[in-house]
């Protein structure tokens, strides 16, 4: 029999000081005693505390690995258990009316997996019962309908590939550069297909009536949340889902019923959807006035500011995934807008002085997530990496500073302006702001 | 025509009729799913009162006295006995004039622009922990009591579907409803964009301690 260098590995572990005996329980221990650093891999090198193979066999090619249906639904692997929702607890008075982060420096392509697809509550999480919960749709319609989750399901089916995020995502940063993640400077967005009935369809089978021009949407959760959508959009793209990535929607994102409002802040895509009411005007609810709406430096106030404006972020490098040594890295990102396509990314590693146009990643589609990359040759001298998106309409993600004197730094809301990280010579990365 | 040639025509707009019955555009009722809902049904979920006229406000009334009960009993614990807000929860009182300052102050005050928003959302939104519990009655006393706080209106207002439209708000005339985005007028520049000497830094996140654990476990930092 050869000798099997994991076996001795396992014994030396026995030793005061040595490292956990490896095996799938002992490497989430370890990972936890290096801080998480292991499980992401990056600047803590897995190959410094454990042999490499080749030329070992570790213990996973010389046994026999648990049957089909081991985990009749399926989850990541252990090493990945560091790949999570985050929250910045200082940021909401407790987390029912607040916010959870994507890991977006760990998720590769334009689709968010369902478990790490961003939060907003406004009143927690309801658990829905699918067999009690109705959409109603009444107002100004020639035929009020109570509709079951069986009846909605029987309508004209239709999948789209949508991004939604919150336009407070980089509302942490409108003074200066204070969180120095990806994860929690741009995480308020995920991506998804999402499949349902088109909400003309609905408004097709009530009938809507001839003064009707806005719509009141309503959620099922403890904050009855609502907000007002004018007709036209509500005609125009938006969607009625139970679907998301293939399987129900996630209680965490509406289950069994939410609305897709493509392109437009995430807070109108109302979760969890119980009631549409067609009127003649705007409701002017809560969630339109005191909130979602952008105080400028003159005291006046923009509403109804629905449109996600172009904006696009380097995922690595980040703050979370730093750089080793010199030499030649794939330079990668996301860009997105809600006004329909991104046209072209360009990436600048001087803060902005010259620019170069990245490749853009098929599939580019409306109003979802589109993946850029550019190859770059870092030779270890300080940088500062920025991404900069055009959409089809032609309009050019701004700079901060741009942004700051138009809109003051008490908008919260649509910051959508260039990331720039800092590159030192030792690979680390930062959030930092340029004059 | 022939009869063959005839059939395939009736089949050929059957098919469409068939095909264009099941694209949308229909005439209301076309799939017959669902069920037309009763008086009773609506009026349970139809809830909202609308913030400029106050459409859809219940009858009921509430004084500025009982407001003050019902909001040391419902709301104090986290928005302070006055309005105040404690910890993190939301202040509803003050920051009367504070829009235009470095840090403005966005209370039911000083931002929001209608009253009648505010009976619709304390009935559909609060207290928080029991949404949509209180009477209609409860709910005019409440909001009778937190303009009051706010001086907007006299100790001796009643709020009722009639008296809560006509509060005249400080800030309602400062909202602009027509997204005047894009305002921004970036052009795509690619070389000699900036001049090397004006790219400073003004800002960075290091080390200020406001960045929550981005691997490991969830975080609990708290405010400083």
């Amino acid at each position: 029999m050869r000798p099997n260098p994991w076996r001795s590995i396992a014994s030396l572990s026995k030793l005061p000081g040595a490292a956990a005996p490896f095996g799938r329980r002992s490497f989430l221990g370890l990972g936890a005693a290096l801080t998480g650093g292991l499980a992401l891999g990056t600047r803590t090198g897995r190959a410094e505390s454990l042999p490499a193979s080749p030329p070992a066999d570790p213990p996973w090619s010389q046994s026999l690995g648990p049957g089909v249906v081991d985990r009749p639904y399926g989850r990541p692997a252990d090493a990945e258990a560091g790949v999570i929702r985050r929250n910045v607890p200082w940021l909401t008075a407790g987390t029912e009316s607040s916010v959870s982060f994507s890991p977006l420096q760990d998720l590769h392509g334009i689709i968010t997996p369902n478990g790490l697809f961003f939060e907003r509550h406004h009143a927690g999480r309801p658990d829905v019962d699918p067999d009690q919960h109705r959409l109603m749709i009444h107002g100004l319609v020639d035929r009020p309908l109570v509709l079951t989750m069986k009846d909605i399901v029987r309508f004209p089916s239709v999948s789209r590939i949508h991004f939604i995020e919150c336009p407070a995502n980089g509302g942490m940063e409108w003074r200066a550069a204070q969180v120095n993640s990806l994860q929690f400077n741009h995480g308020m967005i995920s991506c998804a297909e999402w499949t349902g009935v088109r909400l003309s369809t609905l408004f097709d089978e009530v009938g809507i009536r001839k003064e009707a021009r806005w719509a009141l949407v309503e959620g099922a959760d403890g904050a009855h949340m609502n907000r007002s959508l004018p007709l036209d959009k509500c005609l125009d793209d938006c969607l009625v889902v139970y679907a998301q990535n293939g399987e129900a929607l996630r209680p965490e994102q509406g289950y069994p019923l939410r609305l897709v409002v493509p392109g437009w802040e995430g807070n109108v895509n109302i979760k969890w959807l119980r009631r549409i009411k067609l009127g003649d005007r705007p409701w002017f609810s809560r969630e339109e006035t005191s909130k979602y709406t952008d105080l400028m430096p003159d005291g006046t106030s923009r509403g109804f500011t629905w449109l996600i404006d172009a904006k696009s972020v380097i995922t690595f490098p980040c703050p979370e995934k730093p750089l080793d040594r010199p030499g030649l890295y794939e330079i990668r990102g996301l860009a997105w807008t809600g006004n329909g396509k991104v046209k072209r990314v360009d990436v600048s590693t001087d803060g902005g002085i010259s620019w170069q146009t990245a490749r853009l990643h098929e599939p580019v589609l409306s109003k979802a997530l589109t993946r850029f990359t550019i190859h770059w040759q870092w030779d270890g001298r300080p940088a500062m990496l920025q991404s900069r998106v055009i959409d089809e309409s032609g309009y050019v993600q701004p700079t901060i500073a741009d942004l700051r004197k138009l809109r003051g730094t008490n908008s919260v809301y649509h910051n959508n302006s260039i990331q720039t990280w800092q590159v030192k010579p030792d690979g680390s990365v930062f959030d930092v702001q340029l004059g | 025509m022939s009869s063959s040639a005839e059939r395939s025509l009736l089949l050929s707009i059957a098919m469409l009729a068939a095909a264009s019955g099941f694209a949308g555009a229909a005439e209301p009722g076309h799939f017959g799913y669902g069920q037309k809902p009763a008086p009773g049904q609506i009026a349970g979920w139809n809830i909202d009162a609308r913030g400029d006229d106050g459409a859809g406000l219940p009858p009921g009334k509430g004084t500025v006295e009982r407001g003050t009960e019902v909001f040391a009993d419902q709301c104090a614990a986290c928005h302070g006995t006055f309005g105040e807000g404690e910890g993190r929860f939301p202040k509803l009182v003050g920051g009367a004039g504070t829009l235009k300052n470095d840090r403005p102050e966005l209370t039911v005050g000083s931002y929001w622009p209608f009253a009648p928003t505010l009976w619709d959302y304390i009935n559909r939104a609060m207290p928080m922990p029991a949404p949509h519990s209180l009477s209609a009655d409860d709910v005019y006393a409440l909001t009778a009591y937190i303009l009051n706080l706010n001086d907007l209106v006299p100790d001796e207002f009643v709020a009722d579907r009639d008296s809560l439209p006509k509060v005249k708000m400080p800030n309602r005339d400062n909202f602009i409803w027509t997204d005047p985005r894009p305002d921004t007028t970036a052009k795509p520049c690619m070389n000699a964009c900036a001049d090397p000497a004006a790219v400073r830094i003004t800002s960075t996140a290091e080390g200020n301690g406001l960045t929550p654990r981005t691997t490991g476990p969830l975080d609990t930092m708290q405010p400083k």
